[in-house]
């Protein structure tokens, strides 16, 4: 077992919203990530997914909690010295279109990336600009064009020529396909893939879709309201999901064939406000298996026999897999 | 009952550009469908390939530059596309109801929601006022919006993206319509609560008997929720059917391509998968408008394309349709 790239814990982010109230975006999240692995990371809007990544690369200060990345403590250190970090850990964005600068030439916006890191002379580093779009399969007749003659794949293959640019060890993606059509999303995924076998970059895929998750993830956590309820190994989470919310969403999920038969547990209400949390398990209040010990007691992440780490009071009863009910 | 007819429908985009010389972007080219009372229609297709663009000249709702150049829509055997805007106004939002994307941008943020559903059912009924509340108040607990007496009183900015879709869906059917056009209905909903709104939107097409098309680029939801699929490219469509025999056996190559990029199927470094750029609608080759990106293409796919009924009710805009193995597209590429 190699030592893991990423090394996060107890981490949480609170955002003061005035009059003593705080928006509770992620409580204390426990994770890490190996190199060349993918941990995928799903819940609903508000689930704190972003704030998540973006608190992990120190793009957002923590509130609470520390962030160890390759072996370094890095929670505290100052801003100045995190910069030289961000070389060896990168982002790519939901929306290319907003995450490129619109009046420059596709050729500079990948080099800048090798121009603020690597000391490299300038035919150098044109070398490496043509040999980047090569390899995310972007015609390098396009390197001259500025974003707005690109498509939203071609934009989003950019984006992830610049996160790679610098060899880095730990790269986030916050929803990198949500805003591509279905096509391009798959062709995009499998650059993914390839990139990270090839350079061994651990990756913190974020996603709302979990037919993509699955495709790219070797482990997935699930969040809700800012808290790992479930975390293992992708495919023991689809098969066996320990924790109610987990099923919930995995039967939410439309997988596209109709010849796959979907057993529906649709959950009531929406998701509570992260500004006053529920008591006890924060899942509580839509959950159909909950009994009363759920409201004041905080479910400890517990083992599952399966193999993955869940936080449910049920668990040990073997009151937390929702009944099927047989449709009407 | 067929409900909606139409027949080689084009929609063009008619500008000038700076030489002052007219530049004709031919969005629709020929669509024709029909749908009957009590089924859902699933629309799917890249971004740009007219699936709103469909739902708005069905309805008479395209704005300038873009106009119905040639085609017919008939709505219970009534032209639209000819009908004075005064006469279309009785239609919509009574016998056709149409439910957008964003559903908190389509309210009226100054009105509480149960005076936005009054007044639309005021507008095309000669009830008291009381009686229309009656029916906002039913429609909102048909909509499973809890305790509807005083969310009536809410304001649009008061309401959760996923309520906000609950009032949208009661406002449609305030006026009992015949025709619901859903047009992503649930895109930017969570999918806890996107699983809530589909399963309300079947249940009340089952119930009011209602012909429903729902516009969506999500495949997942086509697969559960409709009866048929029409699948959309370059302002086409190129395939429609069952919703089980079209996924079971796509026809068009890029219905194949669509649905084998799809989770479910798509094997990782298996295949190449098969991007590409949209067609240029102002500039469309004679013949079929994938050629470019088809891995079937021949010089046969430059003349005029039919629509070949390969099994009953199965149809695909393709020389070849019904000719090709077995095999995927993506697979030959790769």
């Amino acid at each position: 077992m190699t030592a893991p790239v990423l090394n996060v814990r107890g981490l949480s982010k609170r955002f003061p919203v005035g009059g003593k109230r705080f928006v509770n975006a992620v409580n204390g999240v426990n994770l890490s990530i190996a190199p060349g692995e993918t941990l995928g990371m799903v819940g609903e809007s508000g689930s704190g997914k972003s704030t998540l990544g973006r608190v992990i690369l120190r793009l957002t200060e923590p509130t609470e909690g520390s962030i160890e990345f390759n072996g370094h403590d890095i929670t505290h250190i100052p801003i100045g010295k995190v910069r030289p970090l961000r070389r060896d850990m990168q982002m790519v964005f939901q929306d290319p279109w907003s995450a490129l600068n619109p009046r420059m030439r596709i050729r500079d916006l990948i080099a800048e990336p090798i121009k603020l890191h690597m000391p490299l002379s300038r035919s150098e580093r044109d070398d490496r600009t043509e040999a980047l779009a090569r390899r995310v399969n972007l015609s390098t007749s396009l390197l001259n064009r500025t974003p707005a003659n690109l498509s939203g794949g071609q934009l989003q293959r950019v984006c992830i020529a610049r996160a790679i640019a610098t060899d880095p060890k730990l790269i986030v993606l916050d929803e990198p396909t949500s805003s591509l059509d279905l096509s391009v999303r798959a062709g995009i995924l499998e650059l993914l893939a390839e990139i990270r076998d090839e350079t061994k970059a651990a990756m913190l895929f974020i996603s709302h879709d979990l037919g993509t998750v699955r495709m790219i993830s070797d482990r997935i956590a699930v969040l809700y309201l800012g808290e790992v309820v479930e975390q293992g190994r992708a495919e023991v989470l689809f098969e066996s999901p320990a924790h109610p919310y987990t099923q919930a969403l995995l039967s939410a999920h439309l997988p596209a064939d109709p010849a796959i038969k979907v057993t529906r547990h649709v959950l009531e209400g929406e998701v509570p406000s992260p500004i006053a949390l529920p008591s006890g398990c924060k899942f509580h209040t839509r959950c159909p298996v909950a009994i009363d010990r759920c409201r004041s007691d905080i479910p400890p992440t517990i083992e599952v026999p399966t193999g993955q780490q869940a936080r449910c009071l049920r668990i040990p009863d073997g009151g937390n897999i929702i009944q099927r009910k047989e449709p009407a | 009952m067929t409900l909606l007819v139409v027949e080689d429908l084009h929609t063009h985009f008619i500008s000038r550009d700076i030489d002052n010389r007219t530049r004709v972007a031919k969005a629709l080219n020929g669509v024709s469908f029909s749908l009957d009372a009590g089924r859902i229609l699933g629309i799917v297709g890249e971004t740009g390939a007219g699936k709103s663009l469909t739902a708005q000249s069905v309805v008479g709702l395209l704005r300038p530059p873009a106009k119905v150049v040639a085609g017919s829509v008939k709505f219970e055997g009534r032209e639209l596309t000819d009908m004075p805007q005064a006469e279309l106004n009785k239609i919509r939002g009574a016998e056709i109801a149409m439910v957008v994307q964003n559903p908190r941008t389509s309210l009226d943020p100054l009105t509480r929601v149960g005076d936005q559903l009054v007044r639309l059912h005021q507008i095309h009924s000669r009830g008291s006022q009381a009686d229309s509340r009656k029916r906002a108040l039913e429609m909102m607990e048909a909509v499973g919006i809890p305790d509807p007496e005083s969310r009536a009183k809410s304001w649009p900015h008061e309401l959760s993206g996923g309520m906000a879709q609950r009032v949208l869906l009661a406002m449609s059917l305030m006026n009992a319509p015949k025709l619901l056009i859903a047009d992503e209905p649930t895109t930017g909903l969570d999918v806890t609560v996107q699983a809530q709104i589909l399963d309300l939107l079947r249940d009340l097409v089952a119930r009011f008997n209602m012909a429903t098309m729902i516009i969506t680029h999500d495949l997942g939801v086509v697969a559960h929720f409709c009866d048929d699929i029409a699948v959309m490219f370059g302002g086409s469509i190129v395939e429609t059917g069952p919703v089980a025999e079209v996924f079971a056996a796509p026809l068009h190559p890029y219905t194949r391509n669509l649905i084998s990029a799809t989770p479910e199927r798509f094997q990782m470094g298996g295949a190449k998968a098969l991007g590409g750029q949209p067609p240029d609608l102002f500039n469309l080759p004679p013949g079929c408008a994938l050629q470019s990106r088809c891995a079937f293409a021949t010089d046969t796919c430059r003349n005029p394309v039919p629509n070949i009924e390969v099994t009953p009710g199965h149809f695909a805009l393709c020389h070849y349709a019904g000719k090709l193995d077995a095999e995927p597209a993506i697979e030959v590429r790769a």
